[in-house]
């Protein structure tokens, strides 16, 4: 789960991590009066979306007065930020941070995230912060440090020494980066997230360090026991489609193309999309139904999948295992009566009980086409959708 | 013979008393597989569906020699129910639960660090040993036994291999799903050299997803170990066409940060000297090819 980032400042600063003073306004007259109270010379109006990449796209701005952060949040607020981050269409604005300007001596880059091969939590931290980490990575991968975490014992302290040494850091400022390590570590654990990324961390002139961005990334499959994170959920930044799939368990991402697939196991739903492009088409959408599918999931994805005008037909593959081609059918007809769905759908099912579901699609007197094999499928479904087009 | 689980295997079912344990643990009793009983706290000293229900894993091992587990509790206690098996000694843990917290994985990882345990999963769909027995979902009628071993991270697309090779006439040794999450017990490496030492096994099925980088390990481990014992494999990576940055369905599905991708794993797994199918459709066929029939 992603969340914005006051909510991530927010978050780290519970566990002691410095953050800048700072507060989210929803209206420009809000904006104004933050900056008001804040006081000083300058403040720094920021664009809250859940991407990167803000500040080219206009979503960063510094105010002079209590005025000219309320007229900057005013151009913000509503308006569609576009970054290499949200794709070409872009997100809404709908609330602004103020945050009191700091006069920054250097710019370092902090982030933590379970390393998989080493199965344990790794710190990564960079003296080249404020940048794409990824591109330093890529063009000066010496710069990036790591340190990996043992869980019993903790962050030990050479580990904060190791990496404020390694950025070139002064005496003073590494024992403040001790300090914000272990906090990290702490919000890290006790939140289940899956990641932290603060960039820039910045050294101010007066050497203190503090949290200029953050992000943070929830495991959802721990959300469960946090419900106080839960409520960070903003489901105006994520697709409306996906937010009803989630409402019945399906496992849904709406992607570019123009064929929907219907497949069970997420695996399986990978491949489909990678069969359907290698026939020459492009898939409308990634929808796992799970293992255990009822009669009612099936109609449930139906109603999800046409909800997506771009689709032209529909491919579902079904594996069936827990989840019977008998049981399949009769949702597939059900939905299909009910819904009536306008699109040529092609159907290819194997395993328990494929006989009984195929003899009910055959005696359904519905228009379906049916394949014996993934190949097939993929053939006749990308045929049926350009003639659509056409 | 086959790995993993055999005609030896005594097999308890943690969370038996549920819907889904009573399920599977019915099915692998259907399919030659000794299930000698069950784990539900609080539910001790009772029987479920003829089988005699324990307390602890504990309590079933000393009382029906189980040497194998599989685990169908919910996501909140999986983790608790994979460190108790450890604990009784269990060799095997299949823990088919999806949806574990990754904190509580690496809880779990340390907790096995140097003990006998075997984990497979979690987020998957166990093992299969044809003709001999399962512990897990993966549908019986589906499987005919022979000499394919096949390690996956999707279940269903595991289904998908063994169905293709019964279609070019093959059958399998032992199918092993390692799941989809971030963490796993087993990886692909850890099932290749099972497959290596398995004289039953002439091939192996390797199917892969995007995220991570253990396929590229597995690549690795084929060109300087594995290619040694001369059995063939056959590679699939799921998640050519997934866009970056979106998790597709399984909690370690994911382009980040530029790793993880397809076109790396494909690459990495070809140039190990593995026959790498480029369509999920052609798994069988390339079997059929890489055995030269």
């Amino acid at each position: 789960m992603k969340i914005h980032e006051y909510q991530a400042k927010s978050v780290l600063a519970r566990f002691g991590v410095p953050v800048p003073r700072g507060e989210v306004a929803s209206s420009p007259a809000e904006a104004g009066e933050i900056a008001r109270r804040l006081g000083g010379d300058i403040s720094v109006v920021k664009a809250q979306i859940h991407a990167g990449g803000r500040g080219k796209g206009g979503g960063v701005k510094l105010a002079r007065s209590a005025e000219e952060a309320e007229s900057l949040a005013k151009q913000m607020i509503g308006m569609t930020l576009v970054t290499h981050q949200t794709g070409p269409e872009g997100k809404k604005v709908g609330r602004v941070l103020i945050e009191e300007g700091l006069a920054i001596d250097r710019e370092l880059y902090l982030s933590i995230v379970i390393d998989r091969a080493a199965a344990c939590p790794v710190i990564i931290a960079s003296a080249a912060g404020g940048m794409d980490i990824e591109e330093v990575a890529a063009s000066e991968p010496e710069k990036i440090l790591r340190e990996y975490i043992d869980r019993g014992a903790g962050i030990v302290p050479f580990q904060a020494r190791k990496l404020a040494f390694g950025m070139g850091l002064p005496g003073a400022v590494a024992n403040k980066l001790a300090k914000v390590l272990d906090s990290l570590y702490k919000a890290f654990v006790e939140t289940d997230a899956s990641m932290i990324e603060i960039n820039p961390l910045i050294v101010t002139k007066g050497g203190d360090l503090l949290a200029l961005d953050a992000k943070v990334t929830f495991d959802d499959n721990a959300m469960y026991r946090h419900p106080d994170l839960r409520d960070f959920r903003d489901i105006t930044e994520e697709d409306p489609l996906e937010v009803e799939a989630s409402k019945f368990s399906l496992n849904y991402i709406r992607l570019d193309g123009n064929i929907g697939c219907m497949v069970n196991g997420a695996g399986l739903a990978m491949a489909t999309m990678d069969i359907i492009k290698l026939a020459g088409g492009e898939p409308a959408n990634f929808l796992d139904v799970g293992g255990g599918a009822n009669a009612e999931q099936i109609r449930n994805a139906f109603k999800i999948l046409m909800s997506d005008k771009n689709v032209k037909a529909v491919l579902i593959n079904i594996f069936g295992g827990i989840l019977r081609c008998d049981i399949l059918a009769q949702g597939v007809i059900a939905a299909v009566t009910e819904l009536g769905v306008p699109v040529p759908i092609v159907i290819r099912m194997e395993g328990t009980n494929v006989e009984e579901g195929k003899r009910m699609l055959r005696e359904s007197g519905l228009n379906f086409a049916t394949a014996d094999s993934m190949g097939e499928a993929a053939d006749k479904v990308v045929a049926l959708a350009l003639g659509v087009k056409a | 013979m086959a790995v993993l689980l055999d005609k030896n295997t005594r097999l308890i079912v943690q969370g038996l008393t549920g819907r889904e344990g009573t399920f599977h643990a019915k099915a692998a009793a259907a399919y030659h597989t000794k299930v000698v009983g069950g784990v539900t706290p609080g539910k001790g000293g009772t029987t479920h569906e003829g089988w005699p229900v324990f307390n602890t894993v504990h309590d079933a091992v000393n009382e029906t020699g189980a040497n194998a587990t599989v685990i169908f509790v919910p996501p909140p206690f999986a983790a608790d129910a994979i460190m108790e098996a450890t604990d009784a000694g269990i060799p095997l843990i299949v823990c088919i639960t999806e949806g574990i917290p990754t904190v509580d994985m690496l809880k779990v990882w340390t907790f096995m660090q140097g003990k006998a345990s075997r984990l497979i999963g979690p987020n998957c769909p166990g093992v299969l040993s044809a003709g001999m027995g399962k512990a897990g979902i993966i549908p019986a009628n589906i499987c005919r036994e022979g000499r394919v071993g096949i390690v996956s991270k999707s279940g269903t697309l595991t289904y998908e291999a063994i169905h293709q090779l019964s279609k070019v006439g093959m059958g399998q040794t032992t199918c092993i799903g390692i799941g989809g999450d971030p963490l796993i017990g087993t990886s692909h490496i850890d099932a290749l050299k099972l497959f290596a030492d398995d004289p039953d096994t002439e091939a192996v099925i390797l199917i892969g997803e995007i995220g991570g980088t253990a396929e590229v390990e597995a690549a690795d481990y084929i060109k300087a170990e594995f290619s040694k014992c001369g059995k063939p494999v056959v590679g699939f990576i799921a998640g050519q066409t997934a866009p970056p940055g979106r998790r597709m369905g399984h909690a370690g599905a994911i382009i980040a940060g530029g790793q993880g991708t397809a076109a790396e794993k494909m690459d990495a797994l070809a140039k190990a000297g593995v026959h790498v199918a480029t369509s999920p459709a052609e798994m069988g066929q390339k079997m059929r090819e890489a055995l030269g029939r």
